[in-house]
């Protein structure tokens, strides 16, 4: 078991460590100096070498990596280009907006999935079953935005029962800032739900199929017993790799659904850094997310091994 | 009461009929009474408040009949907990009671185990405890001893034989085998095809043996394929020559730098075996048979020790230095349904081994060489076209062995290549490997944990136990006075339709 859990958090390490890279060198790559854009138009070539040297930009690469990765271990991102303020501020700011919105869209689908997939797996093939998979058809292939549009239009306009975008601050309560997350999260969440039941619902009618849910029924249980006490839990390691690996477009969701909702999160901080050409932004939420997608999957890798007792003693 | 039939003869869909776990598509008509209540008229309700409590049922795979995430205590305390209403701790120590009444006792096996740190045959025993947990009224079991070998059935079928009588329970045993089923069972009723064949007094139908049917089944069971006497084999050099072959296997690793001691599979073997001779290899499951297998067909290598064939080392070769090798040495497979790719055509199924001739036959001369390949086995040339899923599991054993002798090969190691056939079958697929050893002169490797396929088709035996080779001598010589413990434990407790017969008889008076 100690020897599973930390070859799992020696492979997230080694990840991050060759994302951060990745990150460093793609932004590298990509023309647009941000001295002279910080300086504009008009600035002479002594003036933006000035600045340049001033960021440490002229410094080579690798010492340019080492310092970056080694503030990011500090928590010290350096400051924005176009908000002359330090990174860690700006992220601060909008986490506490990006982070709730997208537990709260995680736990919704999965709180819609599981039960959705065991509904169509225990009817398999009939009506309830063929009207559910259908529902999940139409969330798979709808965009996420044009979920958002329509919400928006029923619940904000339509009903008025929600704001239909913008976010008051925590400071304004719990309650309104609530309100104000519950429609993008739902938007995100809908198409997530619809992968994840589909999921659910074959991973369970493979499940069905095992000898020992025979057992199971011939011991007197129920059928609506054995599938929550015997093939759920089996089914769980094909659904939680998917949860894990849906994580990612959760995160990239977001970008598109906070800018739909004028939501002042890291998705809507990310797209407008990238306008503004602020590179040190782009680099430094990017490789936050890339930080919390590798944590969520090594908590999927770490919840197969609570689920599956053979991975436990197996080495 | 035993029911007694050959695969698709409806034994097990009569056992899920009275359990009302039918699959889906099934429809059932006519009566089943169990204590008064008619149970194809039972509320689902009716049926789940029976199951498990009245009637307990026992599967014959036992590596997948337990749920893998679940301890063992919570799968045997279930049942109880459910029909009893009984609260936790009052279930586990029941269920604690029945594993010890099934021979997994607490220190062991404390109900904290899970499925995979057991082996079958204690799994079976997990099943037991679970059908048992009760002490239901009837008891189905099907197939409870099938995947077992030999040893462990017999204590498998005493275990249920002892729990039967001690709660007075009946059994419904499911069996293709007569033996096993006239050990165990008063009276047996014989199916084929859906249909009842003959029903009555076991000792008394088995040894009047008035049915056609029933004569049939009994004769096959005990089937010996007429052979030459072993012919005098020993001039010359040996075929296949093994010097004190070892394998080891790394043991599992207990940190990251440590490993646990290696585990030796096959321990210091020496044997050979002439041109045309046939040899047993027998042993119960985990003894090594295999892995022994796997190194004289150059699958695997030894850790020290050197494998002749033909004079040849074949240790410690490259693959296309083994070609001349591979040639002359073939393999059958004891799963006749896994062992073809089901989307290729019986040609190129039979032809594959083909590639190992020094000049690649043209197509046409390789239909030629199969068509004869499969005459041999007795199949037609016609069959070339079909897919292996329009064979039923005989026609296919037939197809491995087609493809087995399609090179020519002087060795043919059958790794247990009767023991997943009805005995019908069985019968004539042991007649037609008696033959082809006549006929083509092949020598045999004959891999098997069951006695009787041993006695009916080699003329010599090796008894391996724990990776050594524990006694070897002449087939019938060994299997009737055998001298290591390891062979004494295996014939006794070969089940024997004779000796069984013999035995109720003798009961009865």
């Amino acid at each position: 078991m100690t020897a599973y859990l930390l070859k799992r958090l020696a492979i997230a390490l080694v990840t991050l460590v060759l994302a951060s890279m990745v990150v460093f060198a793609v932004l590298e790559i990509i023309p647009g100096d941000p001295a002279r854009l910080m300086l504009g138009l008009n600035a002479s070539a002594e003036q933006v070498e000035l600045l340049r040297n001033q960021m440490g930009l002229d410094a080579p690469l690798a010492t340019r990596y080492l310092h970056w990765a080694g503030g990011l271990l500090s928590l010290d991102f350096g400051r924005s280009y176009t908000y002359s303020v330090p990174v860690i501020d700006l992220v601060r700011e909008r986490v506490v907006v990006s982070l709730p919105l997208a537990l709260i869209a995680l736990a919704l689908s999965t709180v819609i999935a599981i039960p959705v997939g065991l509904f169509s797996a225990s009817r398999r093939g009939r009506a309830g079953d063929t009207i559910a998979m259908g529902a999940a058809q139409l969330g798979v292939a709808v965009p996420n935005f044009w979920f958002a549009l329509m919400l928006i239009y029923l619940f904000a306009v339509w009903l008025r029962l929600v704001p239909a975008g913008g976010f008051p601050g925590w400071s304004a309560g719990v309650w309104p800032a609530l309100k104000s997350l519950v429609l993008p999260a739902i938007a995100l969440a809908l198409p997530q739900a619809a992968i994840l039941a589909r999921v659910t619902r074959s991973a369970l009618i493979e499940v069905l199929h095992e000898d020992y849910i025979r057992t199971a029924r011939a011991k007197g249980l129920p059928y609506r017993a054995v599938l929550w006490r015997h093939a759920l839990r089996n089914a769980m390691i094909p659904v939680l790799t998917i949860l894990g690996l849906q994580f990612a477009f959760l995160l990239a969701g977001t970008i598109i659904v906070e800018n739909v909702f004028y939501l002042p999160g890291l998705g809507r901080l990310v797209f407008q850094a990238i306008t503004q050409r602020d590179l040190i932004v782009v680099e430094s939420v990017v490789m936050l997310l890339v930080a919390a997608v590798i944590a969520v999957n090594l908590l999927v890798d770490l919840s197969y091994a609570v689920v599956d007792p053979r991975l436990r003693s197996r080495q | 009461m035993g029911l007694v039939g050959e695969s698709g003869s409806g034994k097990s869909i009569t056992a899920l009929t009275v359990m009302q776990l039918l699959p889906w598509a099934a429809r059932a008509t006519g009566r089943v009474t169990f204590d008064g209540i008619d149970i194809l008229a039972a509320s689902e309700d009716q049926m789940c408040a029976l199951r498990g409590d009245d009637i307990g049922m026992v599967f014959q795979e036992p590596m997948t009949a337990l749920n893998p995430v679940k301890t063992i205590g919570e799968q045997v305390a279930e049942g109880i907990r459910w029909h009893t209403k009984a609260s936790r701790s009052n279930a586990e120590d029941r269920a604690r009671k029945m594993l010890d009444r099934v021979g997994l006792p607490s220190a062991q096996f404390p109900l904290s185990r899970y499925p995979h740190e057991l082996s079958g045959g204690q799994r079976q025993r997990v099943v037991i405890a679970i059908a048992c947990a009760l002490k239901p009224k009837l008891l189905i079991a099907d197939e409870p001893t099938t995947a077992l070998d030999v040893v462990l059935q017999a204590q498998i079928l005493d275990l249920l034989r002892g729990l039967v009588a001690e709660n007075r329970m009946g059994l419904l045993l499911i069996s293709h085998d007569l033996a096993v089923v006239t050990e165990m069972a008063d009276r047996i009723t014989i199916l084929r095809h859906g249909e009842v064949m003959e029903a009555g007094d076991t000792a008394r139908t088995l040894s009047e043996q008035l049915h056609p049917y029933t004569r049939q089944l009994a004769q096959a069971s005990m089937h010996v394929p007429a052979r030459a006497s072993t012919k005098e084999i020993g001039q010359g050099k040996p075929l296949l020559q093994v010097d004190s072959v070892t394998r080891d296997y790394p043991g599992r690793r207990t940190s990251l730098l440590k490993r646990a001691a290696p585990i030796r599979a096959v321990d210091d073997v020496s044997f050979s075996i002439d041109p045309g001779q046939s040899v047993a290899l027998v042993g119960r499951s985990g003894c090594g048979k295999s892995t022994l297998a796997r190194m004289v067909l150059a699958l695997d290598g030894p850790s020290s020790g050197t494998i002749r064939f033909r004079g040849e080392v074949i240790t410690g070769k490259s693959e296309a230095e083994l070609r001349p090798a591979r040639r002359d040495m073939q393999v059958v497979f004891q799963d006749p349904y896994g062992s073809f790719d089901p989307r290729q055509k019986v040609e190129k199924l039979v032809a594959e081994p083909l590639h190992v001739l020094e000049k690649e036959p043209t197509s046409a001369e390789r239909r030629e060489m199969v068509a004869k390949a499969l005459h041999e086995v007795g199949l037609s040339p016609r069959d070339m076209d079909k897919y292996p899923h329009e064979f039923s599991g005989g026609q296919r054993q037939r197809l491995s062995i087609a493809r087995a002798i399609i090179t020519r090969p002087r060795l043919v190691v059958a790794d247990e290549p009767v023991s997943a056939l009805d005995v019908s079958i069985r019968a004539q697929i042991l007649d037609l490997f008696a033959e082809l050893n006549q006929k083509l002169g092949i020598a045999y490797l004959f891999i098997t944990h069951d006695l009787t396929v041993a006695r009916a088709i080699t003329d010599q035996v090796m008894v391996m136990h724990d990776g050594r080779i524990v006694e070897r001598g002449g087939t019938s010589e060994v299997l009737d006075h055998p001298q290591s413990e390891a062979a004494k434990a295996l014939v006794a407790a070969a089940p024997d339709l004779h000796r069984a017969i013999a035995r109720r008889l003798q009961e009865q008076g």
